[in-house]
């Protein structure tokens, strides 16, 4: 079912943990339907994502997609990762099952939460960025 | 990591007993035959038939002219009901069930309501046992048929149907059950321990093959076909039988209640004992279903803020095959409709790991799973925001 790709950022997931201090937090999903994601990101006075770390609770997709888009997202500028999608995560993991793909949506709305919180505690006005979904998985239903 | 393969989801299907397949073998290399032609190359399979039947049906305390034999119990199932409905719509337009059964069943009463009929979803108690008050309010004056199941495939939670069969024997509804669950896990009289006028099984539960189940009709009992053309099956069910599967489904029930008091209490062993580390062993875990009314073999945790198809994965990697009720391995949004039937919040339904235990396990992969899975749901925990929270004491969503 899953790549091995996936299989391994699942079992060996990079970048997992949290930050203390963070520049910005977001956390995505719900309980509901059964996967969360949290990210946690510092981002440099140049501008720069130094440090991305991950906490997610969800499926093995869920997992990796999360892990993955922290290692699409690090050493980037903000601008940079606000470019980083869904599919670039999901094509980087060598692919998701079709019923899998509203993981790397999530994994993509994550970083756009932690981006919109270091925004705020910064007064900062990025261009591009948009405030947080409120439930991604409305709009997987939506699509569907 | 690991090379062997050790099966611990003998509720989602069983492993062959070896006698089934050499009996199997036997008839598709020697009894091709078909058993409705004249010639006695073809008419001694008939033979062969009946005598599964007859020890099929003498295994069950029935009559072999109640017995016949279905392509499984999803073919059996939506036959008693869809059947049971469709003949006596002119007497009534009303069915009971309940909110935890299979969904061979479920869906089965959805068509039904399609077809104008009227169906209460009687619900089950935090225990996963059919609110037996509930029960008695859904009966009406044009209710035709219950259909409720003997043995949760979930939770594992035995269900009161003798007493459900005792509460409307004087009226006029029939009583159905999927008993997929229940045969062949303990030694049944269908008539004496239940009383019902049909029941559903199915043969790779049991020891036997795919593709192959039965549904009994009590004598007198009339119900609609399902299916239209050739006379097999006195008529109520065509289609060239299927003798292989049905010499082992027989076979594999006699096998499987050979010394099943015996196998019913070294598997229940295990169970308690594996329910025990578990509780020993990992906070935050909760048994889901009664303890007491419960198949020997089922265990159903769910183990607080992680993900069930996660816990799969990660088992899959040592060998261990389980199962869970989560959505990701539903293939849908939501968790197991059992799960939430029981009353436990999304969070908690997703994180639940069945794990369903047969003659063929050992204490020794009891213990090898007990070894792994601590590792896991620490492993999972470290990485779950739910647990950071709780943690942090920030309460749980």
């Amino acid at each position: 079912m899953y790549s091995k790709k996936v299989m391994d950022y699942f079992m060996n997931p990079r970048n997992m943990g949290e930050i203390e201090d963070a520049s910005g937090v977001g956390t995505v999903g719900n309980a509901k339907c059964g996967d969360i994601m949290r990210m946690y990101l510092n981002v440099s006075e140049k501008g720069i994502i130094e440090d991305v770390k991950f906490k997610t609770f969800g499926c093995g997709a869920a997992i990796a997609t999360s892990s993955m888009a922290t290692e699409l997202v690090v050493g980037k500028t903000v601008q940079e990762a606000l470019k980083v999608t869904n599919k670039a995560v999901a094509e980087a993991l060598d692919g998701l099952p079709a019923n899998k793909v509203h993981c790397s949506l999530l994994a993509e709305e994550a970083i756009n939460a932690a981006l919109w919180d270091y925004a705020e505690k910064n007064n900062m006005n990025i261009e591009g960025l948009k405030p947080p979904k409120e439930d991604v998985h409305e709009e997987y239903l939506e699509e569907e | 990591m690991e090379e062997k393969i050790i099966y611990f989801d003998n509720a989602a299907t069983t492993k062959i007993h070896d006698a089934v397949i050499e009996e199997m073998i036997d008839i598709y290399k020697n009894e091709y035959g078909n058993p409705s032609s004249v010639y006695d190359f073809g008419n001694r399979v008939k033979t062969i038939i009946e005598e599964s039947r007859k020890s099929l049906a003498t295994n069950l305390g029935v009559d072999p002219k109640e017995i016949f034999f279905t392509s499984g119990a999803t073919e059996a199932n939506n036959w008693a009901i869809l059947g049971t409905a469709r003949k006596y719509k002119n007497k009534g337009k009303h069915i009971i069930t309940s909110t935890i059964e299979h969904h061979a069943v479920l869906h089965s009463a959805k068509q039904l309501e399609k077809e104008g009929f009227d169906v209460t979803y009687v619900p089950v108690t935090e225990d996963g046992i059919l609110d037996f008050e509930e029960f008695k309010k859904a009966i009406r004056d044009d209710t035709i048929l219950i259909s409720i199941m003997a043995v949760n495939n979930e939770i594992g939670t035995i269900q009161p149907i003798k007493k459900i069969v005792e509460y409307v024997k004087d009226k006029d509804i029939l009583v159905h059950t999927d008993a997929v669950q229940l045969i062949g896990k303990k030694n049944v009289n269908i008539i004496k321990d239940l009383g019902v006028d049909m029941l559903s099984l199915s043969g790779h539960k049991i020891h036997g093959p795919k593709g192959i189940g039965a549904l009994y009709i009590k004598k007198g009992v009339i119900i609609q076909n399902l299916f239209f053309g050739g006379g097999q099956e006195k008529k109520k069910r065509p289609g060239t039988e299927n003798v292989a599967g049905i010499v082992a489904l027989s076979k594999a029930l006699e096998l499987t209640l050979e010394n099943i008091e015996e196998k019913e209490n070294k598997i229940l062993e295990l169970r308690d004992y594996y329910i025990e580390k578990v509780i020993d062993k990992i906070p935050f875990v909760r048994l889901n279903g009664s303890k007491q009314k419960r198949i020997p073999g089922n265990a159903n945790f769910s183990f607080s803020f992680i993900e069930g198809e996660s816990m799969l994965l990660a088992l899959d990697m040592y060998g261990i095959c389980a199962s869970s009720g989560s959505a990701c391995t539903s293939g849908s949004l939501d968790p197991s409709h059992v799960l939430l039937g029981i009353g436990l919040p999304h969070a908690i339904a997703h994180g639940s790991l069945r794990v369903s235990i047969s003659e063929y396990n050992t204490k020794d992969e009891i213990d090898y799973l007990l070894e792994v899975l601590p590792g896991i749901i620490d492993k999972l925990r470290k990485m779950s925001p739910l647990y950071e929270d709780f943690i942090k004491n920030k309460g749980v969503n």
